[in-house]
């Protein structure tokens, strides 16, 4: 309860608690986009290509205002995205290679930047290399206030367009029959993903945001198929992610970017393995059911061909071992003594079995319905 | 120069050739990002083998970063192919994870050791000549060079030797496994050359300039040459320059080494984009504006040849005619007349358009073209 208490009454973990949760909420929701769009790795780019920005803000104003540096990173990612599609668009090279690229090449103009900074008289240069990892436990209620900001626009943006993105992402030619003006509308969206990018570089650092603003979307689509409830449930995971894992930084002494990236990363996998619908382990489950059945049902067609064979007595004992043989021992035990627990098949006291009078007429049933599913 | 900025030199080159040679084959199988993925978790590999060894000179370390790099791979896959993301949600998922592994181990041993995260991002050159190779005490230059030699000649070495194999998996994989080459096998022998690259350079230049000098100068080539041997030898070629280039740039500036060489990487791209011969957006807009005025300049004589002799030929051959009937702004019509007349193709008397003989045979070849 000590923790909790804190959350409310001590000032930098309330501060760094709110900070995180802001950041969740904006890249989660606006990331569910990136992921539907399969933007992922553009994230990635762009989150790279935000040092630069963030180096050249301070290098130029002197100031370490986080929206000074918001503006530069965003400015910076936005370039190496228009940089990417223009690449692409102009020559051959190809979309994986023009990120690889720009990425590289824009976070290597940022090392070159901070040199420059690294040279400047000590006072004010600290706190830049934290954009690198992100340091929540240095974060004021300033900049919670502007991370708030800047993120409500993003959300705005999308609460406004959501029509237009949501035919976007998942039809563009069709919105594009329509009349929207799909390119506009993608510079738009992926101008908002830079804005979920910059809101976290304080928090989780450019090398890591990609992963806050992939993660949520990704874990949010396992449990949905709409949108609404999908970006809803990605800018919740996204800020219980952000919450969770400042708090465990701060208690583990941890870096807080790459421990809120694993609490986002497990949020992922429960929901790869647990997600209702989609899960992997329901649809395990699924496979044996649907596996066992089939096993029964093919032992049952087995048991009355067999039967049929000797039309004087349908419930003559037969010796399995021909369907052992078949259909391999485990298999055909099994499905025997579930038939036998359902009263679909009898042993004998020789040893044999054979369907009782209702396992006959269901194996006929069942027959009947994989003839001429119509019919039934 | 000094004798240690001839060993930081090398040392960029030799990283810069190694590098460029599987990053040519990342570029064209399109997994470009599967380079930044594994230059991040290699660091996994890295604290993990460190762990176990407790040498940061030690060759596990190598070893364990390949492993690792082998392992981001398989892990992406194996989420892809749940078909519950896609592949490049899955790049995203998995790299960021591994990484962030890897800095938490590392700066749980803070201090200890001299192993810090942002020295794997940005990698430190400059530091490169201090740490030297010397068995016996015989100094035989500094140990990057010997690591990222030995890592070059085996690029080259497995280059050479499966080449046909390389190359068939790249282009046709269908092909290549219905002949019996195993494209699996191929790109997880790819994708292990690419960990022992990364690793072995991310000493000396830091992870995300392996990632410049793996796609940049394979890319930059690409824009020059559709011939794999050229663009291998070219990328080599392309990135040494940079290397240079970057190491002297930095110098110039007194910066970072690293960030100069992906800098110089960039601007190089940049050049070959505007400036290569045939593809380059220079030479591609003027041989469009040249084809803008030879096709302006032949649809001129082809009016011309078809009303010639007819009883509007007065009418269709006045200049200002070709204004209405061609749709071309005055200045344009004049220019495309003016051009015309130059090439001594038409004559211009008493305000009518002639065909010159040359120009008819101009515009009978344009017709039948």
């Amino acid at each position: 309860m000590d923790v909790l208490s804190d959350l409310v009454f001590d000032y930098t973990l309330r501060t760094v608690a709110l900070g995180s949760a802001a950041l969740g909420i904006v890249s989660g929701a606006l990331g569910a986009f990136a992921v539907l769009r399969r933007q992922a790795l553009l994230g990635d780019a762009m989150s790279h290509a935000a040092l630069p920005g963030v180096a050249l803000a301070f290098l130029i104003t002197g100031s370490r205002a986080p929206l000074v540096l918001m503006i530069g990173a965003a400015l910076t990612g936005w370039l190496a995205a228009v940089a990417i599609v223009g690449v692409v668009r102009a020559s051959r090279v190809k979309t994986d290679t023009a990120m690889a690229l720009m990425l590289s090449v824009f976070f290597g103009a940022g090392l070159v930047v901070l040199t420059f900074i690294q040279r400047q008289p000590a006072a004010g240069k600290a706190g830049l290399d934290k954009f690198l990892f992100g340091q929540a436990a240095a974060m004021l209620e300033s900049d919670v206030i502007t991370m708030a900001s800047v993120g409500a626009v993003g959300l705005l943006g999308v609460l406004v367009l959501w029509k237009e993105f949501k035919l976007l992402s998942f039809d563009p030619d069709f919105a594009a029959t329509l009349g929207m003006p799909t390119r506009r509308l993608d510079v738009l969206l992926t101008s908002l993903l830079v804005i979920a990018i910059v809101v976290g570089l304080k928090t989780v650092g450019v090398v890591l945001m990609s992963a806050m603003v992939v993660a949520p979307g990704a874990a949010a689509r396992q449990w949905t198929n709409r949108l609404g409830v999908m970006v809803t449930l990605s800018a919740l995971l996204g800020a219980a992610a952000g919450v969770l894992g400042a708090l465990v930084s701060t208690a583990a002494e941890t870096s807080t970017g790459p421990t809120i990236v694993l609490v986002a990363t497990a949020f992922v996998v429960a929901s790869l393995l647990f997600a209702p619908a989609r899960g992997l382990v329901w649809a395990r489950l699924r496979g044996w059911r649907s596996q066992r059945l089939l096993a029964l049902e093919a032992v049952m067609a087995d048991l009355a061909a067999l039967a049929a064979q000797h039309s004087t007595d349908a419930t003559r004992p037969h010796d399995v071992a021909a369907l052992h043989a078949l259909r391999g021992r485990a298999i055909v035990e099994s499905a025997l003594s579930e038939l036998a627990a359902d009263g679909l098949a009898q042993r004998h006291v020789s040893g044999g079995w054979s369907l009782t009078p209702r396992g006959l007429a269901e194996a006929d049933r069942l027959a009947r319905l994989r003839r001429a599913p119509d019919d039934v | 120069m000094s004798a240690a900025q001839v060993d930081v030199l090398l040392v960029a080159l030799v990283v810069a050739a190694a590098c460029a040679i599987p990053g040519a084959f990342l570029i064209l199988r399109g997994m470009a990002m599967m380079s930044d993925a594994i230059s991040h978790t290699v660091l996994l590999g890295i604290v993990l083998a460190f762990f176990i060894v407790a040498d940061l000179n030690s060759p596990i370390l190598i070893l364990g970063a390949a492993l690792v790099g082998l392992l981001t791979v398989a892990l992406v896959e194996a989420v892809s192919r749940t078909g519950l993301v896609r592949e490049d949600t899955a790049i995203g998922l998995v790299f960021p994870a591994l990484f962030s592994i890897a800095v938490i181990l590392i700066s749980s041993l803070a201090g200890n050791v001299h192993l810090d995260s942002d020295a794997v991002l940005l990698g430190e050159i400059a530091f490169a000549p201090f740490n030297r190779f010397a068995p016996g005490g015989v100094d035989l230059g500094p140990i990057a060079l010997w690591v990222m030699g030995a890592i070059l000649i085996v690029n080259l070495s497995c280059t050479a030797l499966f080449f046909k194999e390389l190359k068939l998996t790249t282009f046709d994989p269908a092909l290549a496994a219905a002949l019996g080459f195993s494209p699996a096998l191929v790109h997880y022998g790819l994708m292990g050359v690419v960990s022992v690259t990364a690793v072995g350079a991310f000493d000396a230049v830091g992870s995300i300039l392996v990632v410049a000098l793996m796609i940049g100068p394979p890319a930059t080539a690409r824009l020059l040459t559709d011939r794999l041997p050229h663009m291998l030898g070219l990328g080599v070629l392309i990135g040494a320059a940079a290397a240079a280039g970057g190491y002297w740039l930095a110098r110039l500036l007194d910066a970072n080494i690293a960030g100069s060489m992906a800098t110089v990487v960039g601007i190089a791209f940049v050049l070959v984009l505007l400036l290569a011969p045939h593809r380059g957006l220079v030479a591609t807009a003027r041989r469009q504006r040249r084809q803008r005025w030879t096709f302006a300049r032949q649809m001129l004589l082809i009016h011309l040849a078809t009303h010639e002799g007819t009883p509007s030929e007065a009418d269709e051959s006045r200049p200002d005619h070709m204004q209405r009937h061609m749709r071309w702004p005055a200045a344009f019509a004049n220019r495309v007349v003016q051009t015309a007349t130059e090439r001594d193709l038409i004559t211009l008397e008493n305000d009518q358009l002639r065909l010159t003989p040359q120009g008819r045979v101009e515009a009978r070849t344009a017709a039948l073209r």
